[in-house]
């Protein structure tokens, strides 16, 4: 995975609060086995007028004006605003692999949801919670134009054009992940002997949980 | 110090390294379907690394399989990529011996079923599977939780999840819940006053008279829904429910292996001094029948109310969620639930299709007729098993006989990702465990009930209060 420094770009606003992952990624999606390519399909109920399946052309379906991502000012932005609990619901992958292949590295919200958290990270996308009153800052100023923001993982900062800035937390562990793109797999197979030793242990304490599933 | 909760107690008897906030636990029981398994066999193949340990590992498909024509087999598809996504399971569990139980296979269903019925979910374990309603098997005393494809490849290559603990919090049940409301009523009007995020950040333990008084049924679909309030898993303390339970299944330990698990699986209940972070204590004489009204599974009133006032909304931000549930569910405030016309009633899922819920609905429906305005209810057993023990029962009849489809296993309409869905704009009073906007179909509104609420207003052809409805006696069942 790539190291995650700081990020600059375009934030977009999404303000709704209670996002879940259906919405992200409709059911229709989570049939291909491929692990990239959905950008075209994220929101996909919310983002088009007509009725999509991953068989139709997307450039054959009417865009919805009304849906806030579709507005022109927004385009090409890389970073996703939004409220509380972000990311509830399934905890299909899919809509984490929607948000990024459609272009966005980063998500602020007020909260996210466990499992798509966790999800966010797993595939370098930066999740950052910030204070309701921030986040109600960034809507008053992205509402209706474009705004830039400064993303510094390192710093632990997002910075708005104005010099404003708000500080963040992030646990250190994934922090630290996140800056040096280590990838999960490969720090946790670095513990094989210890995974080894517990397991060994585990068994004998338990050997109930060790009889194999035929 | 004071005592431990069980959450507690299985978090530290997992754990690898690490600590709280970087912890590396150990996974007993892996359950995968087609869904959300291909792209992590991918991702392990493409690094070149191999599975840890295939013998812990369940599989079946159920998302995308048909609920018709099985006897068609993988002719049964209409849809080639969901054949091919089900095909591929077979692949990589074929390459990596791993046990399945295939279409065809009478012990198929949905994994949160299945697991459970083949004692493969046990008391004291941890358990993962790339879904979100993993949270089903915490009702063994157990660790469940649901996981993303990711986290799937790294369950597989190395049977541990990297983890931050939970904080926990108990939902205490006091009293006994009144005749007619079931464990969907009770787990629905908990999440009513949790909210879709109260949970979020905790381990969920029930506990309580009305919760010690569910069968192992009602516990699954209790801790089923627990990701509906944000919480990715939710205990319930062993006792001799879950114990007679257990005895038996094919997977449950045999013999002095049995004597042996039971003497520690005894002890997988809080401690009197355990604490908690947040408590909810709830009056099981206080609930009705519940029905949701809007897009969240919180969104949710009693059957004997009214769709609430915009202004009740705890603030802005709520306002406008609710103002846009009522667009899109196509409702105004102050409309009698009971007085919502149905399209569609949908009974099954991995919170409601089980043998119990089965019954329950025969009952209800057992010499009835579906109204004439329904145009379509179906009930979908949650496992081959299941059906056949409905089947054994005679409830197939009944239900038939009532006018209701009887189909066979899988997720069906709970995720629509099948032939089973609504269409837009089309009402559904459904079992299953989400309402979210386009769930069971694009444009489709979904109310959340429990199992003899279904039946009762697919008979009635709107929701009706299932304590007025007289109930018929099932033979040879008590």
């Amino acid at each position: 995975m790539a190291a995650f420094v700081a990020h600059q770009g375009w934030v977009a606003p999404m303000d709704r609060s209670n996002v879940d992952t259906d919405a992200m990624m409709p059911k229709q999606y989570l049939k291909c086995i491929f692990k990239s390519g959905y950008g075209d399909w994220a929101f996909d109920d919310w983002r088009y007028l007509d009725a999509g399946d991953v068989d139709v052309d997307v450039s054959t379906r009417r865009k919805n004006p009304d849906f806030e991502l579709n507005k022109t000012i927004y385009q090409g932005a890389s970073i996703l605003l939004s409220r509380e609990n972000f990311g509830c619901g399934s905890s299909r992958e899919h809509a984490v692999w929607g948000i990024r292949d459609m272009g966005f590295k980063v998500v602020i919200a007020t909260s996210f949801a466990d499992i798509f958290y966790n999800n966010c990270f797993n595939n370098g996308i930066l999740a950052l919670t910030l204070k309701p009153e921030q986040i109600e800052r960034l809507f008053e100023l992205s509402g209706d134009k474009a705004m830039s923001l400064t993303v510094n993982l390192q710093e632990k900062r997002v910075t708005l054009a104005n010099g404003e800035f708000y500080s963040f937390e992030l646990e250190e562990n994934r922090r630290f992940k996140m800056l040096n793109g280590l990838d999960n797999v490969a720090t946790t197979l670095l513990k094989k002997q210890a995974i080894q030793d517990f397991e060994k242990q585990h068994k004998q304490t338990h050997p109930y949980y060790f009889t194999p599933l035929r | 110090m004071s005592g431990q909760t069980l959450y507690d107690k299985i978090w530290q008897s997992h754990l690898v390294s690490g600590d709280d906030e970087a912890a590396l636990i150990y996974i007993d029981r892996h359950i995968i379907h087609e869904v959300t398994s291909a792209q992590a066999f991918e991702g392990i193949e493409l690094a070149g690394r191999s599975i840890w340990r295939s013998d812990s590992i369940l599989a079946t498909p159920d998302h995308q399989v048909p609920t018709t024509e099985r006897e068609k087999g993988k002719a049964g598809f209409v849809d080639k990529l969901a054949l091919l996504q089900v095909t591929t399971l077979d692949d990589n569990c074929d390459k990596n011996n791993i046990v399945q139980f295939k279409l065809n296979d009478q012990r198929q269903g949905i994994v949160h079923v299945v697991g459970p019925e083949q004692g493969a979910s046990l008391p004291g374990m941890t358990i993962v599977c790339g879904d979100s309603h993993s949270s089903t098997h915490g009702a063994f005393a157990a660790l469940a939780q649901g996981i993303g494809t990711s986290e799937v490849e790294h369950v597989l290559a190395s049977q541990c999840l990297q983890q931050q603990k939970c904080k926990n919090l108990r939902v205490l049940v006091n009293g006994c819940l009144p005749l007619g409301i079931t464990a969907k009523d009770l787990i629905l009007y908990i999440i009513g006053k949790l909210g879709t995020a109260g949970g979020t950040g905790y381990a969920i333990e029930y506990a309580g008279e009305a919760i010690e008084n569910l069968s192992m049924e009602g516990r699954l679909t209790v801790c089923n829904m627990t990701i509906e309030a944000g919480a990715r898993s939710g205990l319930i303390a062993y006792d001799q429910v879950t114990e007679n339970y257990l005895h038996g299944r094919p997977y449950a330990p045999k013999g002095a292996m049995w004597d042996s698990a039971i003497q520690y699986w005894r002890t997988l209940v809080s401690d009197a001094d355990a604490v908690f972070d947040k408590e909810l204590i709830i009056d099981a004489k206080d609930i009705l029948p519940q029905v949701t009204w809007g897009t969240k599974p919180d969104q949710v009133v009693a059957v004997t109310s009214q769709v609430p006032e915009i202004s009740s909304a705890k603030d802005a931000v709520q306002q406008a969620d609710w103002q846009k549930a009522l667009s899109y569910m196509s409702l105004n405030s102050g409309t009698a639930i009971s007085s919502l016309s149905l399209d569609q009633v949908f009974i099954g899922s991995c919170t409601n299709g089980r043998i119990e819920d089965i019954r329950e609905v025969a009952k209800v429906v057992k010499g009835k007729k579906v109204a004439s305005t329904i145009k379509r209810a179906m009930v979908v057993p949650g496992s081959g098993l299941v059906k056949q023990q409905a089947e054994a029962e005679g409830l197939d009849k009944i239900i038939m006989a009532a006018g209701l489809e009887w189909r066979f296993a899988g997720c069906s309409m709970c995720n629509a990702m099948n032939p089973d869905s609504l269409a837009s704009g089309e009402r559904c009073a459904s079992t299953s465990n989400r309402n979210f906007e386009g769930r069971q179909g694009q444009g489709g509104r979904t109310h959340l009930v429990s199992p003899a609420m279904a039946a009762a207003a697919a008979i009635a052809g709107h929701f009706v209060d299932i304590r007025q409805v007289e109930l018929a006696q099932l033979e040879g069942i008590h």
